[in-house]
């Protein structure tokens, strides 16, 4: 038997000048202060993002609408999808990582702090690079301002002739950076969960929380690199004349939209898997019960990281692949939802029989499991090839990834958000704004994106500026815009919530839920160095061990 | 002050966990091969599908002796890393000497190659696919090397100033995992270029 005291203290309560304040923040190696950095960077671009999705509900509201031009609504487009994948969901669910992986896993930083804060502002600064082609994209040429050709890029789009001025290249370095960022916080990830875990926390002890980012971070690693190649490969045919994408010399289209795919769908299951990985922490704790078949979850995740390597051309079915590429990649596609399956019967499974306590979080995340499953039996339709060729470049595809990633990822981290923000704050986030924002968010998603799929169906194309009147569009994308207005209202009361119960919320202490994984045994907000003692573990659950030493998990393992 | 009263049950006898430094090294390596892989992938995508001259075939030469130089270097590395472990500073240093010197042997033999192809062969990197594709791998490689060489120069001038002890060898490993990439990755390079792509 070994005892030890975790003594944390509170932390200095003496004002400080708001400079130095500020000095410390941004020179600051912590990875708490790091995660919430990465937070705070990606809750401003979800309000940016937000606004241009509101400017394209905007115009597509009625038909014929001229609220903005063609030219405009492209960059706003273009922005949004760039803004949200990288600079929205990546930072969040990295910063979520960074501050919650070492405090789980009993760690007292990052295995590189240096290079942590390095990577963050790498991704920070590549997003200023790309909101700066707002003022510099226009360059000598005076064409464009922000880039305008889509988030893919697609080629010829991206080349010197179709994309003139330096809005491309302000994209193109601007996703190099903050790639090299990511690869960095990657490389971090794998090291400190490796490299860190504190006295018995093996692998299988390990909080699933802290697996599955690991598989995330491998999965950066394979993913993310192709995009840098292929963003390197763009720069030498713009500045150097290479021909990497130049039809006229004998170059291909297809294989940027090859690299850029092979990026492009792994880099969702880099989203997901945080988020599920949120999911299997909140869900257990909110059912009073353990998970539901810890080694079968990570088992799958790693099942989804490989497989999910080998799915990109599925999205590429229109361009005329041959009939053996279109069914190997219709059934990897079908293939990966099998392990995904097994992931939402462990959470049900979880819930089953379980006490369950409907907090914010449990919303949010039950929210998560239902949108989550339709999501993934749209994307089944889709990976049935034939079914893609009807419905390819469709609204029926922009609803289909968006309920993956509102519906998924989104909820997902607000369920995070919800449940973690007593830990770094000390404060709780109030329920009854949380229910409000739960309840309009829920409303305005469903009112949003159920509604996308028909007019998609219907045969609206993605990306048009407007329509003509009489094709049965109009009412749909009126009630898809309202549904957009009530997400921005739900945002609102969100961001209102995070600024309100920082100053007002009640106490948390250390761990307001009951839970038991260790970041609950330290203080909220943690001292600097998290740990007085760096703790010993005995199971997968510590903290259940220590709050009933009569019956300890520990003793079953 | 708050306090937590923790117990927990055992304690565990032996805790070994793999170096840091390694990790993030297999992970950077992981990552680059799949940058490689990639640019890889497009050179044997457009071989022979230039629509000008000139082609691999009529303008490329084996770099035998340079590729010698350079996957010697991985031996002398891995000597030296030996020697670091073992204490023998003054071994260590002419090793490592040996290693940059090789590498930069290298590096010149990439430079003359290039000079010869632009200034003989009229061959840049806008000039066709070939051009392209060949100029941005074998140059992402030389990229590489260089970064290797300016590491190694830093390791060479801790040297020099005596602050090269066994207390080091852990970092010189790691340094030297890279420099053994940089050479796996140009086995590679060389067998497409030079031996499957003519």
């Amino acid at each position: 038997m070994s005892s030890n005291v975790i003594t944390v203290s509170v932390g200095q309560t003496d004002a400080k000048p708001w400079v130095d304040e500020l000095h410390q923040w941004l020179t600051t190696v912590d990875h708490k202060r790091l995660g919430i950095l990465y937070i705070l960077s990606a809750l401003l671009f979800l309000v940016i993002g937000g606004v241009e999705a509101l400017v394209i509900r905007v115009q597509l509201m009625h038909s014929h609408n001229n609220f903005v031009s063609p030219e405009v609504f492209n960059r706003m487009f273009t922005m949004h999808g760039t803004t949200m994948i990288f600079f929205v969901a990546m930072p969040v669910l990295f910063g979520f990582a960074n501050y919650l992986i070492p405090l789980m896993i009993g760690a007292r930083d990052m295995a590189f702090p240096r290079l942590n804060a390095f990577s963050f502002w790498l991704s920070f600064l590549g997003a200023l690079l790309l909101y700066f082609s707002f003022l510099g994209g226009s360059g000598l040429y005076g064409a464009g301002n922000a880039p305008d050709v889509g988030w893919w890029s697609y080629a010829p789009l991206g080349a010197r002739a179709f994309s003139p001025g330096h809005s491309s290249d302000y994209w193109t370095l601007s996703l190099l950076v903050s790639g090299f960022g990511s690869i960095g916080t990657a490389i971090n990830i794998i090291s400190t969960i490796l490299c860190l875990r504190c006295p018995g926390m093996k692998l299988d002890r390990m909080p699933l929380f802290a697996w599955l980012n690991l598989v995330m971070a491998g999965m950066v690693l394979i993913a993310i690199t192709p995009l840098s190649a292929a963003q390197i490969m763009l720069l030498i045919d713009r500045y150097l004349g290479g021909h990497f994408f130049d039809t006229q010399a004998g170059g291909s289209a297809v294989l940027w939209m090859h690299f850029f795919w092979i990026f492009g769908h792994p880099e969702v299951y880099v989203l997901i898997i945080p988020c599920f990985a949120f999911m299997s922490e909140i869900i257990p704790v909110f059912s009073r019960k353990p998970i539901f078949g810890y080694p079968v979850m990570v088992a799958a995740t790693v099942c989804i990281g490989f497989v999910s390597m080998s799915v990109w051309a599925h999205h590429m079915f229109t361009i005329g692949m041959n009939s053996y590429a279109n069914s190997f990649f219709t059934l990897t596609t079908m293939v990966v939802g099998v392990p995904t399956g097994i992931k939402l019967f462990n959470w049900i499974g979880t819930m089953w029989g379980g006490r369950i306590q409907f907090k914010t979080p449990m919303l949010f995340s039950i929210g998560f499991l239902f949108q989550f499953l339709i999501a993934g039996l749209t994307g089944i339709m889709m990976a049935a090839s034939p079914f893609d060729w009807q419905l390819s470049l469709s609204y029926f595809v922009v609803a289909h990834f968006h309920y993956v990633i509102v519906g998924g990822i989104l909820f997902a981290v607000f369920a995070a958000f919800y449940y973690w923000y007593p830990k770094m704050t000390g404060r709780m986030l109030s329920e009854r704004l949380g229910k409000w924002h739960f309840w309009l968010f829920l409303i305005g998603f469903h009112l949003t994106f159920d509604v996308m799929h028909v007019p998609g169906i219907l045969g609206m194309p993605r990306r048009i500026y407007t329509y003509e009147p009489g094709r049965g569009w109009d009412t749909l994308n009126f009630i898809i815009s309202i549904g957009a207005f009530i997400q921005a209202l739900a945002i609102l009361v969100f961001v209102a919530n995070l600024i309100i119960s920082y100053f007002k919320g009640a106490e948390a202490g250390n761990d307001p839920w009951d839970a038991w994984t260790l970041e609950w045994s330290t203080s909220s907000p943690p001292a600097a160095y998290n740990f007085a003692t760096v703790p010993r573990v005995a199971s997968r659950r510590p903290l259940w061990d220590l709050k009933h030493p009569e019956n300890p998990d520990s003793r079953y393992e | 002050m708050s306090a937590v009263t923790t117990s927990f049950p055992k304690a565990t006898a032996a805790w070994d966990l793999p170096s840091r430094g390694k990790v993030a090294m297999a992970g950077l390596i992981v990552a680059e091969s799949a940058i490689f892989t990639i640019f890889v992938v497009a050179y044997l995508f457009y071989l022979g599908k230039s629509i000008t001259g000139p082609t691999p075939r009529e303008v490329l030469e084996t770099p035998i002796v340079y590729t010698i130089c350079l996957l010697s270097s991985s031996l002398t590395i891995h000597l030296a890393a030996k020697c670091l472990e073992r204490g023998i500073g003054f071994a260590f240093l002419g090793l490592w000497l040996l290693t940059i010197a090789l590498g930069g042997l290298f590096l010149y033999g990439t430079a003359q190659e290039w000079h010869r192809l632009i200034y003989e062969h009229g061959l840049t990197i806008s000039t066709n696919l070939f051009g392209t594709t060949y100029y941005s791998l074998v140059g992402l490689h030389a990229f590489h090397v260089t970064a290797g060489l300016i590491m190694l120069s830093v390791v060479a001038i801790f040297g020099f100033t005596g602050r090269m002890g066994m207390s080091q060898a852990g970092r010189v490993g790691v340094l030297s995992m890279y420099w053994h990439f940089v050479d796996a990755v140009w086995v590679v390079v060389f067998t497409v270029v030079y031996v499957l792509g003519r």
